[in-house]
C-alpha cells in the first residue's frame, strides 16, 4: 500500500492534507493510468486515421496519418453518417424506454416489498438474483426464451422471430434489460422508503389524507433525492448498453446497434482512428447527460462524502477541480 | 382488511415469480435431455445431466474459463480493495482542501463508458504484446471496480463511532496506527461486503474480456458462453450454455442469499442516505 508517513502533531489541517494526499494517491495513480490516460489517448487517437493512405505525390504512406476532425466529420456527414445516426438513436431510444418503464416497476416492486411484514427477506434476496447474473449470461437465457419454438412464443401463441432485425429485437432487448435492472431501482427505492419516519403518514393519515394523496405528497417527494441518482446511474449504465444486445441479438445488425457496439466493431476492424472517435462522442453525450442531472435535477451523486465541515454551503464544484499534489496525470 | 393482504401477498408473489422464473428456466433448461431441450414442460423430466458433463468436455473447455474468470475477478478485487481501503478511509474521515472535487472525480470515473477506455487500451496493449493475458483484463477492470470499491468502504467507514480512532489516538496512536490497528479489523464485515460486490461486478465483466483476448485459452466464462459453438454447425448449443449458466451463477445466487442483507447495503449505500 502507502509507506508510513511520520505525521506530526499540531497542526492539524495541513496535516491532514497530507495524510489525505498519502493515502489517495495510490487511488488516483490508478484511476489515472486506466481512465485517464485512455481518455485523452483517445481523443488523440481520434484525430490519426490507421492503415495505408496514398499521399499528395502518389506514394503509399504506411503508420498512423494525421487526419485533424476527418473522423468526426465523417461521424456527422460522411458515408457512415447513417450508421452512427442509427447507433445513437437506438441507444438513447433504449436509454429513455427502459428506464422509464424500470422506474414504473422498480418503484411498484419498492412499495410493495416495503408493505411486507413477512417474507421480506426471501423476496429480497430474490430480487438479488437478476443482478447477480452477468449480463451476457442473461441475454443467452433470453435468446433461449425468444426462440422461434420457445417459452416466450409459446405463452403468447404466436410466431415471433424475435431475434431477427426489426421492432421485435428491439423489444427483445428492452425486455430483457428490463428484467435485470428493475429490480435494482426497486432495492434503491425500498431503502430510500425505509429512511421515511413512519409518524408523517400517521400525521396525514389523521389529516384524512387517502393513500394515493399521500403517495404523491409524501412518498414520492421524500425518495425523490434517492430516484434522482438511482435513475442517473441507470441512464449512464443504458447509454453504454453492449453486452445485452451484441449478445441477444448480434454484432452489426441495424435495429440493435448502440453507439457503443459501433465503436467496438470499428475497433475490432483495426479502424482505431473512427471508433475512438464514436467512444469519444458517446463520452461526451454521456457527460453533458449527467451534467443535466447534477444541475438541473439536482442528483447528489457524491452524497454522504461531501465534507460538510469547510462552510456552511459549500459551493458545488461540478467541474473536477484537482490539486496538483493528488493527482499525477 | 383481508383484500387488502392478499393483495399484498400477491404483490410478492409476482415479484418472486418476475425474479425467478426466467432464472428457473434456464435451470430447468439444463437439466434436460438434449433429445427434449426443446420441450416446453416446467419440468425437466427424466432429470439429465447431459448438458453438464458435455460443458466440461474437451471440445468446450469450461473449466479453463471458469479458471481464468477466478483469476482475474480475484486479483482485480484484492488489488482494488488494497489500494481502495486507503482512499476510503480519507474520504471519509479526514477534512481536506478539494475533498468534494476528489469524491466527485471517483464517482465520475464509474460512470465513464467503458468503450472510450477499450478503444486505445485496445491498441496499446497490442503494441506492448499485453493481448491474451491476464493483467490486459484485470487492469481495465479496475477502473470500473475501484471507483465502486471506495464508494462502498467509504459508506462503511462512515457509519463507524470516529470516537474509536480519537480514543486511540488520545492513548497515543498516530492516525495511520489507529487506521491500521483499530479501523481494518473493525471494518471487516464492511471490507468483505465490498469484496463480494466487487468480484460479482468483476465476474459479470463482459466487453474487456472480448476485447483483450482471441485466444480461446485465455477467455473468460462470460466471454466463452456467448461463444460456444455446436456441433451441428448453425444450431447454438442451448443447452449446454444454459448449463455453463447454471454453473456460472449458481455461486453468485449462494453468495446473494447467504449475504444478502450485507450486499443490499453495500449497494444502497452508494445511492442513499
Amino acid at each position: 500500500m502507502s509507506t508510513p508517513h511520520p505525521v506530526r502533531r499540531g497542526r492539524a489541517v495541513s496535516d491532514a492534507g497530507r495524510l489525505a494526499a498519502l493515502l489517495l494517491s495510490p487511488t488516483f495513480v490508478v484511476l489515472g493510468l486506466v481512465v485517464g490516460y485512455p481518455l485523452v489517448a483517445a481523443l488523440r487517437e481520434s484525430l490519426y486515421q490507421s492503415g495505408q493512405t496514398v499521399d499528395a505525390d502518389g506514394f503509399v504512406v504506411q503508420g498512423d496519418q494525421f487526419v485533424g476532425l476527418d473522423n468526426y466529420a465523417g461521424i456527422f456527414n460522411g458515408p457512415a453518417a447513417a450508421r452512427f445516426w442509427n447507433a445513437f438513436g437506438n441507444t438513447t431510444f433504449f436509454t429513455v424506454v427502459t428506464v422509464a418503464v424500470e422506474v414504473l416497476i422498480g418503484v411498484a416492486m419498492a412499495l410493495v416489498m416495503h408493505q411486507a411484514l413477512r417474507w421480506r427477506g426471501i423476496v429480497r434476496a430474490s430480487i438479488l438474483v437478476p443482478w447477480a447474473i452477468p449480463t451476457a449470461v442473461s441475454a443467452i437465457l433470453w435468446r433461449w426464451i425468444f426462440q422461434a419454438d420457445g417459452v416466450a412464443n409459446a405463452i403468447i401463441g404466436n410466431q415471433v422471430l424475435w431475434t431477427t432485425e426489426g421492432w421485435q429485437a428491439k423489444f427483445a432487448v428492452m425486455i430483457a434489460d428490463t428484467w435485470k435492472t428493475a429490480p435494482f431501482i426497486g432495492l434503491l427505492v425500498l431503502a430510500g422508503l425505509q429512511v421515511i419516519p413512519r409518524d408523517v403518514y400517521e400525521a396525514a393519515r389523521v389529516d384524512g389524507a387517502s393513500p394515493a394523496r399521500q403517495f404523491w405528497s409524501i412518498t414520492l417527494p421524500l425518495v425523490r433525492p434517492v430516484l434522482v441518482v438511482a435513475v442517473l446511474f441507470r441512464v449512464l449504465d443504458s447509454l453504454r448498453m453492449f453486452d445485452l444486445p451484441f449478445v441477444l441479438i448480434g454484432n452489426r445488425k441495424e435495429s440493435v446497434e448502440t453507439l457503443t457496439m459501433l465503436a467496438w466493431d470499428e475497433a475490432s476492424n483495426l479502424r482505431f482512428g473512427p471508433a475512438a472517435a464514436y467512444a469519444t462522442v458517446l463520452f461526451l453525450y454521456v457527460a453533458v447527460v449527467a451534467l443535466v442531472f447534477v444541475k438541473l435535477l439536482g442528483a447528489d451523486v457524491i452524497g454522504e462524502a461531501r465534507d460538510r465541515t469547510k462552510q456552511a454551503r459549500a459551493p458545488r464544484q461540478p467541474a473536477p477541480r484537482v490539486t496538483p499534489e493528488v493527482v499525477p496525470a | 382488511m383481508n383484500w387488502r393482504v392478499t393483495l399484498r401477498y400477491t404483490g410478492l408473489a409476482v415479484i418472486l415469480v418476475y425474479c425467478l422464473a426466467p432464472f428457473y428456466w434456464m435451470a430447468a433448461s439444463a437439466f434436460r435431455r438434449p433429445s427434449d431441450q426443446f420441450s416446453l414442460s416446467p419440468f425437466p423430466s427424466p432429470l439429465s445431466i447431459t448438458n453438464f458433463t458435455a460443458v466440461f468436455g474437451n471440445d468446450v473447455g469450461f473449466g479453463r474459463a471458469l479458471v481464468n474468470s477466478i483469476v482475474v475477478a480475484g486479483i482485480a478485487t484484492v488489488l482494488t480493495l488494497i489500494i481502495g481501503l486507503s482512499a476510503a478511509y480519507a474520504l471519509a474521515r479526514l477534512h481536506f482542501r478539494f475533498k468534494n472535487a476528489v469524491a466527485a472525480i471517483i464517482i465520475a470515473t464509474s460512470m465513464f463508458p467503458g468503450i472510450s477506455l477499450v478503444v486505445p487500451l485496445l491498441k496499446l496493449f497490442t503494441d506492448i504484446n499485453w493481448i491474451n493475458t491476464y493483467q490486459s483484463m484485470i487492469v481495465p477492470s479496475m477502473s470500473f471496480a475501484l471507483p465502486l470499491a471506495v464508494w462502498n468502504l467509504n459508506a462503511f467507514f462512515r457509519q463507524m463511532p470516529g470516537e474509536l480512532e480519537e480514543a486511540a489516538m488520545i492513548d497515543g496512536c498516530t492516525r495511520l496506527q489507529a487506521f491500521r490497528k483499530i479501523i481494518i479489523p473493525l471494518a471487516a464485515p464492511g471490507v468483505f461486503t465490498t469484496a463480494i460486490i466487487t468480484f460479482i461486478t468483476a465476474w459479470n465483466e463482459f466487453i474487456i474480456a472480448l476485447s483483450m483476448v482471441n485466444d480461446k485459452s485465455m477467455q473468460t466464462a462470460t466471454v466463452a458462453i456467448s461463444r460456444f459453438t455446436g456441433a451441428y454447425g448453425f444450431d447454438q448449443p442451448f443447452g449446454t450454455q444454459m448449463a455453463a449458466g447454471v454453473i456460472v451463477t449458481v455461486p453468485l445466487v449462494i453468495l446473494v442469499l447467504v449475504f444478502q442483507r450485507r450486499i443490499i447495503a453495500g449497494l444502497t449505500a452508494g445511492g442513499v442516505k
